[in-house]
């Protein structure tokens, strides 16, 4: 789960990582209030999960509490690059001097934490990455053993910061260390990291990517599940823990297991380039596809007013085909008049002779089989086009 | 031969007690694989009978291993106690032990992987895979026995039921060995271990190699096959049609930017010479054109 900047900062301030003042707010008259409360100037700031907000217009200086107001009008309900603005942030305005870089991530490749800082922030990190790599120190961490002091201080000092600040910085990324394993996170960035003009270090914006694996041991994180961006049918889907994710297409897709349902997803695609189609989902109902899970798979894709047929793509693994087959049946009992759309099934694996003879048997008008899965998804998307 | 397993690997269940250890392990052993007993802390001198074998249950790895000469674990231990077994068996030193728990914390996993990585003793398969198996051998994991039987071509991919669909394919040809490392940000054995495998492998004569868009595994895996592999390798790359920055069910099925594309991994791959498919069906025909 990505955060929103002021719940990264709140997070920051929960581990005694130095951040600004900061407030969320969700209507012009919160922002003006919490504009009021912390006097002075502030950065009215748009909440959104995608870079490239202050070129949008997203970030803006305001003199006072009046002014934050209008700002934040202006504000909430922009479009930024596909997401609505649904939150400001009312952040302490201060002066800056400097500005750096701070990060620690998981590194897939190298099966650890990587470390990055450097003295060259606020800018795009990649690029400095490219053109002054000798300015980026990148530390790989080994998960037992963590940030020693020692190494603290060798990153930082690798990392070019000037000799006045070391001690402050080496003592953020220790914190930040510290907060990165107490919160399960797979990222933890500060960008910029600021020296104030009054020479103190504070964390001024960050990005914060949380482990949803980890959630059984965070009785908090799910308060920061963002409800107001997430598409309605994966809000539901979600309730009913399945696996689903709203695409812009016709045909819609049930299959069980991620790879398979990705690989679906292409087959469709290709199949329906001839039709003008294109997959409306990712559904994977996962190992086991009981009569309810199917019923609520097919359920949240009937919901979809641009499905216009269904594919049901299944190898029977663990799971048997006589249960997918049943659960089909099933659902489309519960589900009755609601179910209008045809759905193509592909069944094959564990016990498929028995799960194709139990769909045949049932002779539901919207159902058809195809044995392969090339096939049916050409059936899928031909329905798709009319 | 084969890679990791073969008919004379003898199999320990972490977590046998709980109900998707009982039912797979008796799965394991109606394939023919050869179980010795299992390890839940704190049942340890029950006695369990699944498919008419009496398994013993001991309270460690190291327990086990002592009284049975196990050299293989398979664990379906619960995500909240995952990582307290797989360091259980690093510290019995168990030559291989394949995690199949879906759902385990990066942090967890990155731990383990480090301690088994310092110790040197344990290859780590997964975790949230399907597990492995050589056909008429052994089979360590969820990977549904009866789909095909033994032959020359080995397989490697991150899901699981796209392992399955691809054994269905080719399975008038068989495989030496079918594995499914795993689709979580950290696994403990990659695309380039099992290729080096079957490359290594005297009974593997051809390899299919299965990626899904998200990360560089796959391009890494190009290059090690210019490098190190002239067996044939044919490959599918899943998530073309992807769109960008949406995630997918796998953690490690993630597209941003362009690195990480199934283009970009497509390319990678055929610059290393691997015909790559664009479908499943399409990848099978490929191998076929080899083997014929």
């Amino acid at each position: 789960m990505d955060l929103f900047e002021y719940q990264a900062r709140d997070l920051f301030e929960a581990h005694n990582i130095p951040v600004l003042g900061g407030a969320v707010a969700s209507t012009a008259t919160e922002a003006e209030a919490a504009a009021a409360t912390m006097g002075g100037k502030v950065v009215v700031k748009a909440q959104v999960k995608i870079g490239g907000r202050g070129k949008a217009g997203g970030v803006k200086l305001a003199e006072d509490a009046a002014d934050a107001r209008v700002k934040a009008e202006a504000i909430l309900g922009m479009d930024i690059k596909g997401h609505t603005v649904h939150k400001v942030m009312i952040a302490q305005a201060a002066p800056i001097a400097e500005e750096y870089y701070m990060a620690i991530l998981l590194d897939r490749a190298n099966r650890n934490f990587l470390v990055m800082a450097s003295v060259a922030g606020g800018m795009e990190i990649e690029e400095v990455a490219h053109t002054q790599p000798e300015k980026l120190a990148r530390v790989g961490i080994d998960p037992n053993v963590g940030i020693t002091q020692a190494q603290a201080l060798e990153i930082v000092k690798a990392g070019q910061f000037p000799a006045a600040v070391v001690d402050q910085v080496e003592d953020v990324l220790l914190k930040l260390w510290a907060a990165f394993v107490a919160e399960d996170a797979t990222l933890m960035e500060i960008n910029p990291l600021v020296k104030t003009e009054d020479g103190r270090i504070v964390a001024l914006d960050g990005k914060v990517t949380l482990d949803d694996n980890a959630a059984f041991r965070h009785a908090t994180h799910a308060d920061l599940e963002d409800h107001d961006s997430a598409n309605p049918l994966e809000a539901l889907a979600k309730e009913k823990h399945l696996n689903y994710v709203k695409l812009e297409g016709e045909v819609g897709i049930i299959g069980n297991g991620a790879g398979l349902v990705m690989s679906t997803l292409d087959v469709v695609a290709y199949a329906g380039e001839k039709y003008g189609v294109k997959p409306a989902n990712f559904l994977d109902i996962g190992g086991g596809a009981s009569a309810e899970v199917m019923a609520n798979g097919l359920s949240i894709i009937l919901g979809d007013p641009d499905v216009r047929s269904v594919f049901v793509n299944v190898f029977g693994g663990i799971t048997a085909c006589d249960a997918v087959a049943n659960g089909i049946v099933q659902a489309l009992e519960i589900l009755g008049s609601a179910a209008t759309k045809p759905i193509v099934v592909r069944l094959d694996g564990n016990n498929v002779l028995e799960g194709r003879r139990i769909l045949n048997e049932a002779a539901h008008p919207l159902v058809q089989q195809l044995e392969t899965m090339d096939g049916a998804a050409a059936k899928a998307a031909e329905l798709a086009a009319k | 031969m084969a890679i990791f397993i073969d008919q004379n690997t003898k199999v320990i269940v972490q977590g046998m007690t709980g109900s998707e250890g009982t039912k797979h392990t008796g799965r394991m052993i109606k394939s023919g694989t050869n179980i010795v007993g299992g390890v839940t802390p704190g049942k340890g001198g029950q006695v369990v009978e699944i498919e008419g074998k009496q398994l013993p249950v001991f309270n460690s790895v190291a327990e086990a291993v002592a009284a049975t000469g196990a050299n293989a674990s398979v664990v379906f231990v619960p995500p909240k106690f995952a990582k307290a077994a797989v360091i259980d068996a690093i510290d019995a030193e168990l030559p291989l032990c394949v995690v199949i728990t879906e759902g385990i914390p990066v942090h967890d996993s990155a731990a383990f992987y480090a301690y088994a990585a310092s110790k040197g003793k344990t290859r780590l398969i997964g975790p949230n895979c399907p597990g492995l198996i050589s056909p008429g051998k052994a089979n360590l994991g969820i990977i549904p026995a009866d789909i095909t039987g033994p032959g020359k071509i080995g397989l490697v991919s991150k899901s699981g039921t796209l392992t399955y669909q691809m054994m269905f394919e080719l399975r008038d040809f068989g495989f030496s060995t079918a594995i499914g490392i795993g689709g979580d940000p950290i696994i403990g054995t990659t695309h380039i271990d099992a290729l080096r495998a079957f490359q290594d492998d005297p009974e593997t004569e051809a390899i299919v190699m299965i990626g899904e868009i998200g990360g560089d595994a796959e391009e890494r895996a190009a290059a090690f096959i210019k490098e190190y592999v002239t067996k044939p390798v044919v490959g599918y790359v899943a998530g073309f049609t992807a769109p960008e920055g949406k995630t997918m069910g796998h953690a490690g099925a993630i597209v941003s930017g362009s690195s990480g594309t199934a283009q970009a991994k497509k390319e990678a791959l055929e610059a290393a010479g691997v015909a790559v498919g664009k479908t499943p069906s399409e990848t099978a025909a490929l191998m076929r054109k080899l083997l014929a």
